[in-house]
């Protein structure tokens, strides 16, 4: 149904009219031009669509817009300001992207991830991270990376 | 090897943002892919591939792709070295047809060997160049002139400078030197670093643009209509419902159907809605029978190398073990699927395309979306993962053809399914191997025919009196157009990973054959001092244990060779009753020649791990006839967190070979380390790739 969605976006007030069964994805990168959320499987697989709702990892290709009404989207483009966020550093010093396509995604994973347990065992990080998808392989990476931001992000993440 | 280099006149005016292109007979190693409309130099003016503004800064201009590889990085550190200038004032422009200088493509391990040395060259000739106008300048003899930093200076006490900037002022370097050195090894300072990727910034803060983040104003997205299977033509076609739609622009050529919206998933419904049928596909193999049908479709087999004499290594065997070893068809499956954007601008098209090759989509544009190449630019800047699968573009010729079509800027998104039936799969392989070794250990025999592979790395380099290998069919193209039932292509070290898998599971047969440790078995029979350097060095780092397979353990040992770098690697694995593999450690020793960036060859390498282990444990495509029933990741299981193993990677340092590419040949030993593991682990020999857990369960009992 058509209609006008109120939320939340990296900290604004946004408004979107169209169809509210719309998937978030979509309206993030065309209505929005916010193309940082990437598409990678459309049916909640990869996890390169991953952003925050609340204090929640969803893949957004598979979020109905109306689902979000009220609440507080955070994108990759929300994370960090005039200086990278902890996690976008702990990503940039580790290299803990090739391609850097899923990168987007695996960062909002783990800020979810941090939000919750800012803390997490390695056993927590792989099993938090698990649905998201790397082909070119730096998961080794990506998990020294969760580690030092867990560790620089005492005071908050 | 005969060369056509154009004069620095021609160059001059073919300069700027022309096209230029040059022959050459033969360039080594570059087979990929199948279809090449040249070979190709590089250009003999260094202006192509430098830039200097006014500023200092430096451009770096190279018609390669960043696909994550990191060439990006290395490529600015070579040209750093060879200019003296900082690291941190280079930029690469990348993958652009106006841009850059011709280049055939990123596959094959191509730029560390091919590219960097052209582009070392030009820096060192461009620096020289600078030193003799800043001598000219500031009247002091070249000699006197030291460079730091792209600032030129008299050695001398209160000596004058000059900038690179100043010296050039924006304008093209006229003056040219021949022969000028580059930089020996010993004197490297930004060449062998591991500074911060030029990528890095972009790429955490999403900023980074690949080709479907091009949202230029009127653009239309597209979703083209896919046949059912391959083979199937269209019967009919209802596409009414979908253009009662709003805002939904149909496209109908022939059996080019396409359905466009403002809004990509809108486009995604309007194609739902439309009903088509389709002509049942011819009869094509499936999954379970595809095996025995490349047996029967394959060409005759050609020989490819031969020594000594097959009856006499029979005759001094004695024990003989032939077994057949098999690889299954593999996905690229990139994260990014094939994306594309195009835009027609006062009759030039310009296509922003996810590509490994944008000057082969260049052509490939121009003709299947009727473009006069002079008119094409094809942009590649960030590409979200090829591994072989992005050197087509299909997608790149689908949206051109709609943006002539439509006059609007048009953007393709292939969907997941889209992704998995249009790529060109890792060719299914069928690989036979007889082999005989002697009581002392030596191995006398060695016959393979390798069917579907292709034929690199398949023949042994171990030291072997009487052999013969012969192969048939590939994935260069030229396969009977029966043989396969989808396009086959080049996947990340293309034959060298079946046929390492087969070569190298069979050295482990012969060895538990005859009662040999597995690592002193492969140094027995191996005089190549770099092999035996990379499986010492690993067997190290390893604590490998000297025994019988299997020991139970669970370690496993395979050695390769690909574009001249060598590989040594080794895996621990715990195998469940439920056929269930944890791939518990592997240790990687390799040598790659010099070094460009240690961190970078590292990330390839662990990379690798990931990807082979994926490859050999979990992919498994599900095809009948030209269906392709694999159409997400919850139907093509792949490597993820819970299957990382710890990984240890050692860098061998050889300063005596030239940079080799490392993308590729970290992962080429990955299935056998891991077959010959699970056998030591369960004296269960999987000879078919991959090695699913239903597979290893069956083989349990």
């Amino acid at each position: 149904m058509t209609r006008t969605v109120s939320f939340r976006l990296n900290g604004k007030a946004t408004s979107v009219t169209t169809d509210d069964e719309r998937m978030l994805l979509w309206v993030l990168r065309s209505d929005l031009g916010l193309t940082g959320t990437k598409f990678g499987c459309g049916e909640g697989l990869c996890g390169a669509c991953t952003v925050v709702v609340g204090n929640q990892a969803v893949r957004s290709c598979a979020t109905p817009l109306k689902t979000v009404a009220g609440k507080h989207v955070l994108t990759i483009e929300g994370l960090g300001g005039e200086r990278l966020h902890a996690i976008q550093q702990a990503f940039v010093d580790h290299h803990a992207f090739q391609c850097g396509y899923c990168t987007p995604g695996m960062i909002m994973n783990a800020y979810a991830l941090l939000q919750k347990t800012p803390h997490p065992s390695r056993e927590q990080i792989l099993a938090a991270m698990d649905d998201n998808l790397c082909r070119c392989g730096t998961h080794v990476r990506i998990v020294s990376a969760i580690q030092q931001a867990a560790g620089a992000g005492k005071a908050g993440v | 090897m005969a060369t056509l280099e154009l004069t620095r006149r021609e160059f001059a005016k073919l300069g700027g943002a022309g096209l230029f292109i040059f022959f050459q007979t033969e360039l080594a190693g570059a087979q990929e892919p199948a279809r090449i409309p040249g070979r190709v130099a590089t250009p003999a003016d260094f202006n192509a591939f430098l830039k200097i503004g006014e500023d200092g800064r430096v451009q770096c201009l190279v018609g390669k792709v960043e696909l994550g590889q990191g060439a990006m990085t290395s490529l600015a550190q070579v040209l750093a070295e060879e200019l003296d200038v900082a690291f941190d004032s280079v930029d690469v422009v990348m993958g652009d047809t106006d841009l850059c200088p011709y280049d055939m493509g990123t596959f094959g391990s191509m730029t560390s060997p091919l590219l960097v040395p052209a582009v070392r060259r030009a820096g060192a000739e461009a620096r020289a160049v600078l030193l003799a106008m800043a001598g000219e300048r500031l009247g002091v003899p070249v000699e006197r002139l030291r460079v730091r930093n792209g600032v030129v200076a008299d050695a001398t006490e209160d000596g004058a400078s000059l900038s690179y900037g100043r010296l050039v002022e924006g304008k093209r370097i006229e003056k040219h030197l021949a022969n000028v050195p580059v930089k020996p090894v010993t004197q490297f300072q930004v060449i062998g670093q591991s500074p911060q990727r030029k990528d890095a910034l972009e790429k955490v803060t999403g900023k980074a643009v690949y080709a479907g983040d091009r949202l230029p104003p009127g653009l239309l997205h597209a979703r083209v209509l896919r046949p059912p299977a391959h083979g199937a033509a269209l019967k009919s076609l209802d596409t009414s419902a979908a253009e009662r739609l709003p805002g939904v622009r149909v496209v109908k050529e022939g059996d080019f159907i396409a359905m466009l919206h403002e809004r990509p998933d809108l486009a995604a419904a309007a194609l739902a809605k439309v009903k088509a049928e389709f002509e049942s596909s011819p009869k094509l193999p499936d999954q379970a029978t595809i095996f025995d049908h490349l047996r029967k479709t394959a060409p005759q087999a050609r020989v490819i190398g031969q020594s000594g004499d097959l009856v006499e290594g029979e005759r001094v065997s004695n024990k003989v073990v032939e077994q057949t070893y098999l690889h299954a068809y593999g996905a690229h499956a990139p994260v990014e699927t094939h994306s594309a954007t195009a835009i027609v601008e006062d009759g030039k098209l310009t296509v922003w395309a996810s590509t490994q090759a944008p000057f082969l989509v260049k052509d490939q544009v121009a003709r299947g979306a009727g473009f006069d190449p002079d008119h094409v630019r094809v942009i590649s800047r960030f590409v979200g993962g090829g591994f072989g699968g992005k050197t087509e573009a299909l997608q790149a010729v689908q949206a051109a053809r709609l943006a002539r079509i439509t006059n609007r800027p048009v953007q393709v998104v292939w969907n997941r399914a889209d992704e998995f039936y249009h790529d060109n799969f890792r060719p299914a392989a069928v690989i036979k191997v007889r082999a005989g070794i002697n009581a002392a250990g030596k191995i006398t025999l060695w016959d393979v025919v390798t069917i579907g592979a292709g034929e690199r790395e398949g023949k042994p380099f171990y030291d072997i009196p009487h052999q013969r290998t012969a192969s048939a069919g590939g994935w260069q193209g030229g396969n009977p157009p029966d043989m396969h039932p989808f396009a086959v292509g080049p996947w990340r070290a293309p034959s060298a990973n079946s046929n390492t898998f087969a070569r190298e599971s069979h050295i482990d047969v012969l060895a538990a054959k005859g009662g040999f440790d597995p690592l002193e078995f492969r140094l027995t029979n191996l005089t190549d001092p770099r092999l035996r350097r990379v499986l010492e060095t690993a067997a190290k780092q390893f604590g490998w244990r000297a025994g019988k397979t299997p020991s139970g353990r669970g370690a496993g040992v395979a050695c390769g060779v690909y574009s001249n770098a060598c590989n040594a690697t080794m895996a621990e694995v715990a195998v469940g009753t439920d056929g269930q593999v944890q791939v518990q450690r592997v240790v990687m020793a390799l040598d790659v020649g010099v070094v460009l960036n240690p961190d970078g060859l590292r990330q390839q390498a662990e990379g690798a791990v990931m990807m082979g282990l994926s490859s050999a444990l979990y992919e498994e495509l599900r095809f009948q006839g030209g269906k392709v029933l694999t159409t997400n990741f919850d139907d093509y299981q792949m490597g993820r967190f819970s299957s990382l193993p710890k990984i240890e990677i050692v860098l061998l340092e050889n300063e005596q070979t030239a940079a080799l590419g490392g993308g590729e040949p970290p992962i080429i030993a990955m299935g056998a380390a891991l077959a010959n593991a699970i056998y030591d682990a369960t004296g269960k020999r999987l000879v078919e790739l991959p090695m699913t857990s239903q597979k290893i369960k069956t083989a349990l009992g």
